[in-house]
């Protein structure tokens, strides 16, 4: 792609973003087919539809495009009142302003009143780098979890994504997606793991360790899963998708199956993933132990995403070490 | 004391619609007496409950008893009907108002009411649509109905329905910014379905509005964010009809319609209205009585 005549080739500007993140084609075309199927979807943002990939969507059905503007809170509020007429809307913002400025919104227009609205979060955690706290998203599956008949889900891959946007269509709750930046690795890409709504996907079993991961953690948390079981360390994973409804039997499997249970997310350790894994193994009285990996309690600094993963131990190497830490070896 | 029978209901008396008439006096006549019959009703319901708003909802009994008697398009005992008009209660704190408008629609038994706010009950201070037949949208934290509203009105205009959406405002309610979010949403998008009526009482919980936040000049600010702006005296029955019916019946509108109804709050009990601190209040037994006989004068 050309960016203007006289530029170097590595120039680039806002559109050739989408062209890199191949998680938002799948967003925008999945809605697109779903209309073309004859779903009565309407889709919109918050003045970023170059960020989400939207505008595929509303060069297919601009009729069932709404655009919003600025205005986070209005649109969730007017994606619930859409929803009283029979349409399915779906409307996406970064998942900071989704989860914190419209948080009273999702609530009470939306959750309360069981508007089957389906909520995109997306650059969730700290995708969005060095762009700062207000666009970090690491208290949002906290606060979308403790919601009330909102369900929440973390896809960890763009196939994954289509295949939850799809098995969401007949969803009778209102549902907070949670997606990173659009460029996660493939992880589901050939297909062979159907995705259900509340139904984590168990990768192999360990002894030792089960690392239970979710959204953009999944696909490190498979890469040190393989480098424990190279060194001796029998380790399993749960990719736990559907973060509420949380699949309560997959938790107690791996705890009465594992020493130890390794929650890894992209995310606060309070209240998300970490916090859900707990409370179950807790609640049944199994005794295991359950660490909790993630953003400690703070304000991640700013950086490249990959740098901040590393620092924050956040890629295949850095769970590998708090692993190997956690099962003392 | 009984200050309420169920023959105040036109629900109970088997008539197939309320009896809706084309004749302007009739209809002023009619309209003037369901505004009497909402308050006495809310006097009713929160000697019930034992605190509620009457002031907020009787500055606005002439506006729902007109939109409810004279302007919206509703049928009997069908609150889901899919091409009816709808209304939102931005300001739901005066909910006990609309309720026996819409139990005189036959949406839900009358009896229901008298067990106001009681454990479990369906009916409380502000209007829940997962639970009431006839509540087109849940409201309570103000600044949402604007934005709701909008999304019904888009909705229906997507799918080619014939509804309006009149959506009641607070004056104090236009303090929180999504009101002017679903401003300038609604004139971007051309919702020409959507209609807002703020309620001008002039107070909000702490005092004079001018004092608290000042809003004014009102019109001028409507207008310059793409709404057609109009102005009526929200207690006056003929004023209100023949605005509503300007705009519901223009069949050239583009553009989302304000009006401001200047309304006087707690309109009918004398001492509500000189006094702000009746924005939440209950009235003993004695004075009760003293108040629905005001009210009954005062038609």
């Amino acid at each position: 792609m050309s960016v203007a005549p006289g530029l170097q080739a590595e120039s680039w500007h806002l559109l050739t973003l989408i062209e890199r993140a191949p998680g938002f084609h799948i967003l925008a075309d999945t809605l697109a087919d779903l209309v073309d199927e004859g779903h009565p979807i309407v889709a919109g943002t918050a003045d970023l539809k170059y960020s989400n990939g939207l505008v595929a969507f509303q060069e297919r059905h601009p009729d069932r495009y709404v655009q919003f503007g600025i205005s986070e809170q209005h649109m969730v509020s007017t994606a619930a009142g859409l929803a009283t007429t029979g349409l399915q809307p779906y409307v996406a913002t970064f998942a900071s302003f989704m989860a914190y400025l419209a948080c009273e919104q999702i609530r009470t227009d939306i959750a309360y009143t069981k508007q089957p609205v389906r909520l995109i979060g997306h650059h969730a955690g700290i995708t969005l780098g060095f762009y700062g706290t207000s666009h970090h998203a690491t208290e949002d599956l906290a606060i979308t979890r403790s919601i009330p008949g909102l369900t929440v889900i973390a896809p960890a891959d763009t196939a994954q994504l289509g295949a939850a946007l799809r098995a969401a269509v007949d969803h009778p709750a209102p549902i907070y997606f949670r997606i990173g930046r659009g460029q996660d690795p493939d992880v589901y890409a050939d297909g062979t793991h159907p995705f259900t709504i509340g139904t984590a996907i168990e990768h192999g079993t360990g002894t030792d360790l089960t690392i239970i991961a979710t959204g953009s953690m999944v696909h490190p948390a498979l890469e040190a899963a393989q480098a424990l079981n190279s060194g001796g360390i029998s380790t399993g994973v749960v990719d736990m998708h559907t973060v509420k409804p949380l699949d309560a039997e997959a938790v107690a499997r791996a705890a009465q199956r594992s020493r130890i249970v390794l929650t890894v997310e992209e995310h606060n350790v309070i209240g998300g993933l970490g916090g859900a894994v707990a409370e179950v193994v807790a609640e049944y009285g199994y005794g295991t132990r359950v660490v909790r990996h993630g953003v400690k309690d703070e304000y991640a600094l700013i950086g490249p995403p990959t740098h901040l993963y590393r620092h924050y131990k956040l890629d295949a190497a850095g769970i590998e070490e708090v692993a190997r830490t956690a099962v003392g070896s | 004391m009984d200050i309420a029978s169920d023959s105040w209901y036109f629900s109970s008396m088997l008539t197939p619609t309320p009896p809706v008439t084309d004749h302007d006096d009739e209809l002023v006549d009619l309209i003037s007496e369901r505004a009497l019959f909402a308050r006495l009703e809310t006097v009713r319901l929160i000697s019930i409950a034992k605190t509620g708003h009457y002031a907020s909802g009787f500055s606005c009994a002439e506006i729902l008893a007109t939109l409810y008697y004279g302007v919206m398009r509703l049928r009997k005992g069908e609150p889901d009907w899919p091409d009816r008009d709808r209304f939102l209660f931005g300001k739901g704190h005066a909910a006990a108002t609309l309720y026996p408008l819409l139990a005189d629609w036959g949406f839900f038994d009358p009896a229901e009411l008298d067990e106001y706010t009681r454990l479990g009950n369906a009916f409380g201070d502000h209007p829940d649509m997962t639970r009431i037949p006839g509540i087109d949208f849940s409201s309570g934290s103000l600044g949402h109905a604007l934005s709701t509203g909008t999304g019904i009105a888009l909705g229906t205009r997507l799918q080619g329905r014939p509804s309006n959406v009149f959506v009641l405002l607070g004056d104090g309610e236009l303090h929180e910014g999504q009101i002017w979010e679903a401003a300038l949403g609604a004139a971007h998008h051309d919702v020409a379905n959507l209609i807002a009526i703020v309620d001008r009482n002039d107070h909000s919980l702490d005092g004079r509005i001018d004092t608290v936040t000042n809003i004014e000049p009102l019109g001028d600010k409507w207008r310059a964010f793409g709404w057609d702006a109009h102005e009526v005296d929200g207690h006056d029955v003929r004023a209100l009809l023949a605005t509503f019916r300007a705009i519901v019946e223009d069949p050239e509108r583009t553009r989302p319609a304000v009006i401001i109804a200047n309304t006087v709050k707690g309109k009918g009990i004398s001492y509500m209205e000189s006094e702000f601190g009746w924005h939440l209040g209950w009235l003993a037994e004695q004075d009760e009585i003293n108040a629905i006989e005001e009210l009954r004068n005062n038609r």
